[in-house]
């Protein structure tokens, strides 16, 4: 019964995955072509240049702020709603749900509008006597965008976990006279701890590997891992070095998937 | 923390809101107010590109819904109740396109079917172009993997005894899919096709890498606008894309009070499916 889902994802999945890999290690010919011979390790060689360099700290630098700014937000969040009463607590998750499906495009769209300059949030700067803002193709603007973007995949995550703590447990820090920062240090954060990785995980992936984002909002003019990567298949005509950088992210993205479920962690 | 909560969700809404007002604004430049009018919906709606380009985004996803559904319902129906060789490997597999970056994912089906597409017509005697096959081939690819986890999460909860009585009771094997497992995992198949639908129609990165010049999507049409400048048109394009995603999110709690009344989380959500016994307890409520 599996056999039709089987054979289509090694056909359109496992096929083009191995392809890459074996790309990485191929050679770019001087037209920009790709010569499948010579193997060898010269695209990986390349991830120790310079200007590689650059661009792989400045996109993990990136994933991280974003992912501390998500967590930062949605922490006190997820607790709160797991402790208003029932309705609230649906009404809050569909509330949050909402951004979560609506079209990733539309969303980073609509800071680009509101950072235009002589846009919607320069006026009320402008109004309450902050001067003008110039944000947009800025860092701040593309940190912007992907916090807003990923949020939703901190909270949900976050909400279960916390939801999930024996609530008596807390009761019984409380009446061994535990101080609030005490129980929260002892008792919720390594309780809730599956959820901060998995959301943490969710999070920090897709921002490394952004593209529309740092497009819209950034401009191009930070090049970032996505955007670098989409570069060398582009303009650059560099399929192995493309390859290898992509090799690169994978890499990570399963270094990563396989802690989370190292951890316990199944809900994903 | 309550006004925390609050702040969180200006941040979510305050963005679209003005998105919204925009959209209707009498002016050339996009940030500026210049008074109420319709006409960006106009010049929308008569724009030919662009209504092309949502046929081709509506054709895609419906295709890809449909294989995805049949393909990611046998393959949730063989990882939980059978065992054969491969299975874990499989189950790997079937995880990956769940979390690679769509970058990642977009390169693969690029080079893929650069490098792929002489041989897949010779192999089957068609002529593959770039735009709608190749597009829809992609989007399968990672919609399987989302219907799969849906419907496994919804099986995994379902009662097994269920299906030992339907056999015990002379049903054959099919009439067991038919008239028990089925109706019961029917919400989590509907649950699963609403998101393969979501994920097809909000792509914009692998279909730019699989699109070609006779057919785009609407996302990949639309952010090539956005890089080309802003208009206001792009505006109102937006509005109607979010309408869309608001009625697919109707539907996705449609579907949830069907599949579970009184679990709190909702299943269709990536990071948060409920564990497998509140699906249990919702099902013993729906079966009263």
């Amino acid at each position: 019964m599996a056999l039709p889902a089987y054979t289509y994802l090694i056909a359109f999945f496992a096929v083009p995955f191995v392809i890459v890999v074996v790309y990485s290690f191929a050679t770019r010919t001087r037209t920009g072509g790709t010569a499948l011979s010579g193997w060898n390790l010269e695209s990986y060689r390349r991830l120790g240049e310079q200007i590689v360099r650059d661009v792989l700290w400045r996109s993990l630098g990136l994933a991280i702020i974003t992912t501390a700014l998500c967590l930062i937000l949605a922490y006190p969040f997820a607790y709160y709603m797991t402790i208003v009463s029932t309705t609230t607590r649906n009404v809050m998750l569909v509330l949050v749900m909402i951004p979560f499906w609506t079209n990733f495009l539309v969303r980073n769209y609509a800071w680009r509008l509101i950072l235009s300059s002589g846009g919607p949030l320069s006026s009320v700067t402008e109004a309450i006597g902050l001067g003008e803002t110039d944000l947009l193709f800025t860092k701040t603007a593309v940190v912007l965008g992907l916090v807003y973007s990923f949020l939703p995949f901190m909270i949900l995550p976050l909400y279960a976990s916390i939801e999930r703590i024996d609530h008596s447990l807390i009761e019984a820090s409380r009446d061994l006279y535990a101080s609030g920062p005490q129980t929260f240090r002892r008792i919720i954060g390594p309780l809730s701890m599956p959820g901060v990785i998995a959301g943490s995980i969710l999070v920090f992936v897709p921002s490394l590997g952004a593209y529309v984002t740092p497009d819209i909002l950034g401009g191009g003019k930070e090049v970032l891992l996505g955007s670098y990567i989409v570069t060398q298949f582009g303009t650059a005509r560099n399929f192995p070095f493309g390859a290898s950088l992509s090799v690169v992210l994978m890499v990570v993205m399963l270094t990563a998937t396989v802690a989370y479920f190292r951890q316990g962690g199944r809900n994903l | 923390m309550g006004l925390h909560a609050g702040v969180v969700f200006a941040f979510f809404y305050a963005p679209i809101a003005i998105l919204v007002v925009f959209s209707f604004s009498n002016d050339r430049v996009v940030g500026r107010w210049g008074g109420f009018t319709f006409d960006w919906y106009g010049e929308f709606w008569n724009n030919n590109q662009l209504t092309n380009s949502i046929s081709v985004s509506l054709q895609v996803a419906a295709i890809s819904t449909v294989v995805s559904v049949v393909l990611g319902t046998l393959s949730a129906l063989a990882l939980e109740r059978f065992t054969f060789r491969g299975k874990r490997v499989f189950d790997a597999l079937l995880y990956l396109p769940i979390i690679i970056p769509d970058v990642t994912m977009g390169i693969m089906m690029l080079v893929f079917f650069a490098e792929g597409i002489d041989v897949i017509d010779a192999l089957f005697g068609i002529t593959l172009s770039k735009g709608l096959a190749t597009i829809t081939l992609s989007h399968v690819a990672f919609c399987i993997s989302f219907v799969s986890v849906v419907v496994r999460a919804r099986l995994s909860g379902m009662d097994e005894r269920l299906e030992e009585a339907a056999a015990d009771l002379y049903a054959t094997r099919w009439q067991t899919f038919r008239h028990v497992t089925l109706p019961q995992i029917l919400p989590g198949v509907a649950g699963g096709g609403l998101l393969a639908l979501t994920l097809s129609l909000d792509d914009v990165v692998v279909s730019q890498f699989t699109s070609g010049p006779g057919a785009t999507t609407l996302p990949v049409f639309v952010f090539s606008l956005i890089r080309k400048g802003v208009t206001p048109m792009i505006n109102a394009v937006s509005v109607v894309m979010f309408v869309a995603s608001l009625i697919l999110v109707a539907g996705m709690l449609a579907v949830d009070r069907l599949r579970s009344p009184g679990t709190n989380v909702p299943a269709a959500t990536p990071g948060a499916i409920p564990p497998a016994e509140s699906l249990q307890n919702g099902q013993e409520r729906g079966d009263q």
